[in-house]
């Protein structure tokens, strides 16, 4: 990590020398240039291509640093560069007051999301325009004095531009390797797992936003003065943020130099193509590296390193393997040793507390007065019909929906108003019925996540290594630098259960972790939930395949049409007549 | 301020009629396309300037009925809708890629229509051009009728394709459940191509209206994405009346919005509108 800010920075001192090597001020203008596009993609980047929010709106954040300094310098007499701090400002609160609306409405994601942005350029644009912050004739900055910063006018433009372009990829080179990063990449692949998980979707992609808003607005306010006149129509056209994108994919969005690599080569391509006789043809051909880098390389030039795994170790003998696994289990042990109840404890007290809760869609009770207890220790058997209202238990115990009435106390303190990841921090894990894997990264980053984000908070260090210890618990440790895509069902239903260890939570839902599975890889998941528990941690395990909850389970909560039709021990439970006629019918039915 | 006269308004609000028919014609093929092909096809905007350069240089030049050149230029645009579905599904690109490929495609669009016609202003000059019919008080112009004409009988007749016939049921059921329709028999492949094509066909209508009534020079091809997105988004997506009925309200708001306020305020209107879709019912869009 140090070297590659090291490198950065020589990087970006050694480019400082050009302006004192005579050259003619027609190169410093150009790479003046090509710095613009390198804050103006790589900030655009941080929002949108770590988080995959692709905003179409980049030219509107571009567009208020513009006017900013635009309207600051050449109406209020401001010095320049102390306009550059309040275009900053101006377009990070323009970005935040957009994301605090946006953010939180839920289907507005991918395509939906980018017109909305879009949308958002057109209308900043048309109140610019007829306003007196334009008013229609565009403004002068011709008599605002350029800040000498080197030998020359053009000079101070190359310097202005090397700054912000060697501070917007160190913030994002700051923000990949960090917490941050890591969240926004999680957002990418599965925004609701990653939620549940832990992670504060909402507020990371608040900053996300208001950090790539803050520094496209200095790129504006500085582009302001290079231009000297600056036009609603120019400054908010579809150029700004077409090309942000064009420069990121071709560069690779899950890089963080993805998109500088990709504003250098494009903006070489069209200068040299305006420059030459071939203006239409250079354009054209940036259309048509779009297409081919979109169907041939989605990922971009830099998207195989983001891709490529460190070489796994070579295969450790049996012997080896499983002398590490015991150790993991007596560092669990070790690890877990204060909440370690002794198994089949079913008198302890109550962890989590649900008071008649309900949950309906669109008239749909799927939840209906609901009212269970879950003992500290226990393993629930939650079973039910289809429809009867279990996974919606899970979904809205873990903060997934909100209920709508009765109460969720975990531990003693009320969850039913928390989101999602608050939850998740107070130690409650859940895995999905279906696995959903964070699909680009690795098996172990996938476990490190919950480790970071979860109820254990650890930093990434511990966290890598808490991984490793629950991807060995569950026989996955091999596998750790593979993608999710290269395993196969049982491996993947083993790394959601992983996933919701690593958290270290005190609670585990389990839906349906058995379902799919061979017999004999129901057996070895039957192990592993036991060997969970021995531990001492809670479970909650909703399933169909009944012998297995039989076995499994202290306790039984059978639900029907979202109520709660019998509860006790697996024996009593499974006589019991209202269980028989939900599963089997009424008797009535069978002779009438 | 002074209340504009009734006459006025009344004009007004015939105009944004006119103008949200183009609207809705233009929504009608990137709404189709989008809602039951998952394909966001801007490239629907630079093929509709493609058709109206081509209707211009077949009447102006070849002095062919504005209204016959369709009759050409209609199935050469189906060939090219149908390779771009076959393009997009060769790779599974996603909805989101879709946008940046034919983005690509318009921007080479764009180029040809720069080389072969410059970046001038062309105007077509047509004997519908000077036809203009009067209500009252109030003005209507041929162009603009048979735009309307157009839009109004292209879009019923979608709707009613994809509600009433076993073609538009097929494509409603693929685009819900693809492998499901499948197992009932749907050739998904050959009716998603049937569609594009037909789609990019309507971008040759929409590219005649344009002709019709408008001043063409390559770079209006992005000056009409934002408001028509609006529409196709208000209206519904997949949906073959919503955008008619959207772009008219569209247009109808601005023209007032015009009347009243200053031309430069218009591109408010629509582009609220949108949001407050997008916030307050995106389930309606995103289903």
């Amino acid at each position: 990590m140090k070297r590659v800010v090291g490198a950065l920075l020589a990087g970006a001192v050694a480019l400082a020398a050009i302006p004192y090597l005579h050259v003619a001020a027609f190169y410093e203008s150009f790479l003046y240039l090509v710095f613009l596009w390198v804050v103006l993609a790589t900030s655009w980047n941080i929002l949108s291509g770590y988080s995959g929010y692709v905003s179409f709106g980049h030219g509107a954040f571009f567009g208020v640093g513009v006017y900013t300094t635009a309207a600051l310098a050449a109406k209020f007499d401001w010095p320049f560069l102390a306009t550059l701090p309040v275009a900053a400002l101006n377009a990070a609160l323009l970005g935040v007051a957009l994301g605090a609306i946006v953010f939180r409405v839920k289907q507005v994601r991918a395509e939906l999301f980018a017109l909305l942005t879009l949308a958002v350029t057109f209308i900043v644009a048309t109140i610019i325009l007829n306003t007196p912050i334009d008013g229609g004739p565009g403004l002068y900055l011709s008599a605002v004095p350029v800040p000498k910063l080197g030998p020359s006018a053009a000079s101070s433009f190359f310097f202005l531009g090397l700054v912000a372009a060697a501070f917007a990829i160190l913030v994002a080179y700051g923000i990949y390797v960090s917490k941050l990063g890591s969240g926004l990449f999680a957002i990418h692949d599965d925004e609701d797992a990653a939620e549940v998980l832990g992670v504060p979707t909402y507020r990371y992609k608040l900053i996300a936003l208001a950090i790539s808003c803050a520094l496209a607005g200095v790129a504006g306010g500085i582009q302001a003065l290079f231009v000297s006149y600056v036009t609603v129509a120019e400054t908010f056209s579809i150029t700004v943020p077409l090309t942000v994108v064009l420069m990121s994919v071709l560069g690779g969005t899950r890089h963080w130099a993805g998109p500088a690599l990709g504003a250098a080569i494009i903006t070489t391509l069209t200068y040299a193509s305006t420059a030459g006789d071939y203006v239409l043809a250079g354009k054209a051909s940036v259309g048509l590296i779009l297409i081919v880098f979109v169907l041939f390389r989605p990922e971009g030039l830099l998207g195989g390193r983001a891709r490529r795994h460190p070489p796994v170790a070579p295969a450790r003998s049996q012997i080896e393997v499983s002398a590490r696994a015991a150790a993991a289990t007596a560092a669990w042990n070790a690890a877990t040793s204060g909440s370690r109840i002794a198994p089949g404890d079913s008198s302890g007290s109550t962890l989590l507390a649900v008071r008649s809760l309900s949950k309906a869609f669109r008239g749909v009770q799927a939840l209906d007065g609901v009212d269970l207890a879950v003992r500290r220790g226990e393993i629930l058997g939650l079973l039910g019909p289809n429809g009867s209202g279990k996974s919606t238990f899970i979904n809205v115990v873990s903060g997934h929906y909100r209920a709508d009435g009765g109460s969720i106390t975990f531990d003693g303190q009320s969850i039913a108003h928390l989101d999602a990841h608050r939850i998740a921090r107070t130690g409650i894990a859940r895995t999905y019925q279906i696995p959903r894997p964070f699909a680009h990264r690795s098996v172990l980053e996938n476990a490190v996540l919950p480790a970071m984000f979860g109820a254990a908070a650890l930093d990434r260090r511990s966290a890598k290594r808490e991984a490793l210890r629950w991807l060995e618990f569950t026989g996955l440790a091999d596998r750790a630098e593979a993608l999710p895509a290269a395993l196969n069902l049982h491996q993947r239903k083993f790394l959601e259960l992983a996933r919701a260890l690593a958290s270290r939570p005190r609670l585990l839902l389990l839906d349906e972790v058995l379902s799919g599975l061979t017999s004999s890889e129901i057996d070895s998941a039957v192990q592993l939930i036991w060997r969970i528990r021995e531990q001492g941690t809670t479970i909650v395990l909703v399933e169909h395949v009944m012998r297995v909850v039989v076995a499994l389970a202290d306790r039984i909560v059978v639900l029907d049409q979202g109520r709660v039709i019998a509860e006790g021990r697996p024996g009593e439970v499974m006589a019991h007549p209202a269980v028989i006629v939900a599963y089997l019918g009424s008797k009535g039915d069978a002779a009438g | 301020m002074t209340l504009p006269s009734l006459t006025l308004v009344a004009q007004a609000v015939l105009s944004g009629v006119f103008v949200g028919a183009l609207y809705g014609l233009l929504g009608l093929g990137l709404s189709l396309s989008w809602g039951l092909l998952r394909q966001i096809n801007l490239s629907h905007f630079a093929l509709a300037f493609l058709g109206a350069y081509l209707t211009y240089q077949l009447a102006s030049v070849g002095g062919i009925d504005p209204l016959l050149t369709l009759l050409v230029i209609a199935p050469c645009f189906f060939a090219i809708g149908a390779a771009i579905y076959w393009l997009l599904a060769r790779f599974a690109v996603t909805p989101l890629n879709s946008l940046l490929v034919t983005f690509g495609l318009t921007v080479i669009v764009e180029s040809l229509i720069q080389w072969l016609w410059t970046a001038d202003f062309r105007k077509l000059e047509s004997h519908y051009g000077n036809v203009t019919w009067r209500a009252g008080s109030l003005y209507l112009p041929l162009p603009e009728l048979l735009t309307l004409g157009i839009a109004v009988a292209l879009c019923t007749a979608a709707w009613a394709v994809l509600r009433y016939s076993d073609l538009g049921k097929a494509l409603r059921a693929a685009a819900e459940d693809a492998p499901i329709a499948a197992a009932f028999g749907v050739n998904e492949r050959a009716l998603a191509m049937l569609l594009s094509g037909a789609c990019a066909a309507l971008a040759a209508a929409a590219g005649l209206g344009l002709a019709l009534s408008h001043t063409l020079t390559p770079s209006q091809i992005y000056a009409w994405i934002g408001v028509v997105f609006a529409a196709v988004m208000i209206g519904g997506l997949g949906s073959a009346l919503g955008p008619l009925v959207a772009g008219i309200v569209i247009g109808v708001s601005e023209a007032v919005t015009m009347a009243l306020t200053a031309p430069s305020w218009a591109p408010l209107v629509s582009f609220s509108l949108l949001i407050i879709v997008l916030l307050v019912r995106p389930g309606k869009i995103a289903a």
